[in-house]
């Protein structure tokens, strides 16, 4: 058995950490980009556009992320795309979060009222104009306490991706293990830090729903 | 050099699969119905009276909702021999899907608790009926019937989430592929067929679910 | 010994006193009206002699018996008070006869036989035996309130609080429950009502209780009370109602 401090345990477990939140906030960021592409195309209407938006959510979100993982993993380079663990971390986890986000700003894009988009429609709009002035504006307000609650699950997401070999928390928690022979203490310590990450997230979130009670609705 | 598809090297393992989704149903099935029990117990004693109570399970709800479900499962598996609790792969499966849909269902369970109108409470307590007998028969059902539809997507989160389960080697359907791919290296194949699986089962889930609410709060009109 | 009697009650909401030392009794078959405006305390007044609002400080005396905030006080308690609300406050998830044989089965333990039985002349007595098996959302808002007074009334009590138990209903219900809860009156109920309907609460009533900012102002005989009023506030109130 070999001489471990608990500082030995917490700091290698924290270098580790950087990958996760890095993982976190790269998936976060791009998905959230493709979230906003596909609710755009979603919300232009055109029928076979919105099957298969609703199919690609449906998907994403009635299957395991660790399926999604392994899927990306072994399929890519039967395309002859060579990919490391952090890549198809990174694209797995941006697909699956760009399914549920897109599926939070619908609901709140269609709690805008029918008003809003006929009023700029006889103001001489587009749909693009009516989508950056009046829609997405008000959306965005309603969808930032779903969206920051959302982060978190992002972030629980990313120990999934430890399976697919990347080396975040939960791997270099494993590994630890491995050598330290002390997995109540390891994985009590691991368990601990992804709450010091995602804690503030939830109650920040809450905090954002509250405020955004008392706005008139 | 194409990579042709095999997706006919699955079948000779067909067993597998089928095995692997009866395990997955069974620890969904035990996990779903002793953790919304647990999530009842749990919304219970987040109104209780006695703020140590209500503090302990809300620090229990907080610990499961900010943590990954893969680490609590290694903590349970791995972690508890050291307290001198040893648990099958099956047994450490099953009890954290428990523990983790006991949390976020006392929280959805309590969301639906707090939305009965104070009204009813008033009158059931003008009818001298105690706080266990207003849980039970004017508070509980018609909360459950609210927050149905929430609850039901948290239960298949968690079907889904079992999925993690390989890792401590429970033998559901994630582990059955994962063995199919290592003995016939046809990963993609495997993986999107039980991926395709799993998109079944949460959608008959779904279904399931949604006429057993029907069926539970259905009004009879028997007296 | 009279059937209720307050004691010099106090009550506050925070910082504002809503009940500033009130002093009733109560004696069996009384009818009393408690009126006055709105925030005068009226419904919190109500609401302590059942247990609903605790009170801050003075004495609770129901049967004899001083009412305490103990848990097991309050279920004796409301075994002989009992009460109907504005909302009606029916549970949605049963029908109006099982809404009315609950609590005789749950808290009484009486069998389903009995309670049914009870439940069925209860709901005879206002008028609503052909109404049994609907839910209260099929039926009136007058059907609901008449379906809570036979709830309240399956449990036997000695007194009956009605708060404004006419004033969420459309007028042409509201005289559906005033009839029967002047047919409960006739037959000798103790009933303690809030009310906005005074000219039910002058034909009905022994004794009117009129109430403003917390205090109670005038009581007395209602022919009396609203012919004679012998303070400003009560004037004014009973002109603002002509």
């Amino acid at each position: 058995m070999s001489e471990f401090t608990l500082w030995d345990v917490v700091y290698n477990l924290l270098l580790a950490a950087r990958w996760t939140v890095l993982l976190s906030l790269t998936a976060f960021v791009l998905g959230g980009l493709v979230g906003l592409l596909l609710l755009m195309v979603r919300t232009a209407g055109n029928p076979w556009v919105v099957r298969l938006v609703r199919g690609y959510v449906e998907l994403f979100q009635g299957t395991p992320l660790l399926m999604q993982l392994f899927i990306v993993f072994f399929g890519l380079p039967l395309i002859g795309v060579d990919v490391s663990p952090w890549v198809a971390a990174t694209l797995g986890l941006t697909l699956f979060t760009s399914a549920f986000l897109t599926e939070i700003w619908r609901g709140c894009v269609e709690s805008i009222g029918k008003g809003q988009w006929e009023a700029s429609a006889s103001l001489g709009m587009n749909f693009t104009q009516q989508m950056r002035y009046i829609v997405l504006p008000q959306a965005l307000r309603i969808a930032v306490p779903p969206t920051v609650g959302f982060s978190v699950q992002v972030v629980k997401g990313t120990a999934v991706a430890s399976i697919i070999g990347f080396v975040e928390l939960t791997k270099a928690g494993t590994m630890i293990t491995n050598a330290t022979y002390a997995p109540f203490t390891v994985y009590g310590c691991v368990a601990v830090m992804y709450f010091l990450i995602c804690y503030p997230l939830s109650l920040f979130a809450r905090h954002l729903e509250g405020k955004f009670r008392h706005v008139a609705r | 050099m194409a990579y042709k598809f095999d997706f006919g090297a699955i079948v000779p393992h067909w067993q597998l699969l089928f095995d692997g989704v009866i395990l997955t149903t069974e620890l969904t099935v035990i996990g779903a119905v002793v953790g919304v029990g647990f999530g009842i117990m749990g919304a219970w004693a987040r109104a209780s009276r006695a703020p140590v109570i209500s503090q302990i399970v809300g620090v229990y709800v907080e610990l499961i909702r900010n943590t990954p479900f893969l680490v609590q499962l290694f903590f349970i598996f791995f972690g508890l021999p050291a307290l001198g609790v040893k648990l099958t792969e099956f047994q450490a499966a099953v009890l954290a899907m428990i523990v983790n849909l006991g949390a976020y269902s006392t929280e959805i369970i309590r969301a639906g608790i707090l939305a009965i109108p104070q009204g009813q409470i008033e009158a059931a307590q003008s009818l001298a009926m105690n706080r266990v007998q207003i849980f039970r028969y004017v508070v509980i059902l018609p909360a459950l019937k609210k927050i149905w539809p929430a609850l039901s997507s948290q239960i298949v989160i968690v079907m889904l989430g079992s999925s993690v389960c390989s890792q401590i080697a429970a033998e559901e359907l994630t582990f059955g592929a994962n063995y199919i791919q290592a003995l016939n290296f046809r990963a993609f194949e495997v993986y999107f067929v039980v991926t395709g699986l799993y998109l079944v089962m949460s959608i008959l889930l779904r279904m399931g679910l949604k006429v057993l609410g029907n069926f539970l709060f259905e009004r009879r009109r028997h007296v | 010994m009279s059937l209720v009697e307050l004691h010099a009650i106090h009550k506050s909401f925070g910082e504002l006193e809503v009940l500033k030392g009130i002093d009733l009794t109560i004696d069996e078959g009384q009818v009393i009206a408690l009126i006055g405006k709105s925030g005068s305390g009226k419904s919190t007044l109500l609401r302590t002699i059942n247990g609903l609002e605790q009170i801050d400080s003075g004495v609770i005396m129901v049967g004899g018996k001083k009412i305490s905030e103990r848990d097991t006080d309050l279920l004796a308690l409301r075994l002989q008070v009992g009460m109907v609300f504005q909302q009606f406050n029916l549970f949605p998830h049963y029908t109006a006869l099982e809404n009315v044989m609950l609590s005789p089965q749950v808290v009484k333990k009486q069998s389903k036989a009995e309670a049914k039985q009870i439940a069925e002349e209860m709901l005879a007595k206002v008028g609503l035996a052909d109404k049994m098996m609907h839910y209260p959302d099929q039926l009136s808002g007058g059907q609901q309130q008449r379906v809570a007074i036979a709830r309240a009334l399956a449990m036997k009590p000695k007194v009956l609080l009605c708060d404004e138990v006419t004033s969420a209903l459309d007028p042409e219900l509201v005289n559906e429950v005033l009839a029967v809860v002047r047919q409960l009156a006739e037959e000798g109920m103790t009933l303690v009502m809030v009310t906005h309907e005074m000219r039910f609460a002058r034909e009905v009533c022994d004794k009117l209780v009129f109430m403003h900012q917390g205090r109670i102002h005038e009581t007395g005989d209602p022919e009396e009370v609203f012919s004679n009023p012998k303070t400003p506030e009560l004037s004014s109130f009973v002109g603002g109602l002509a």
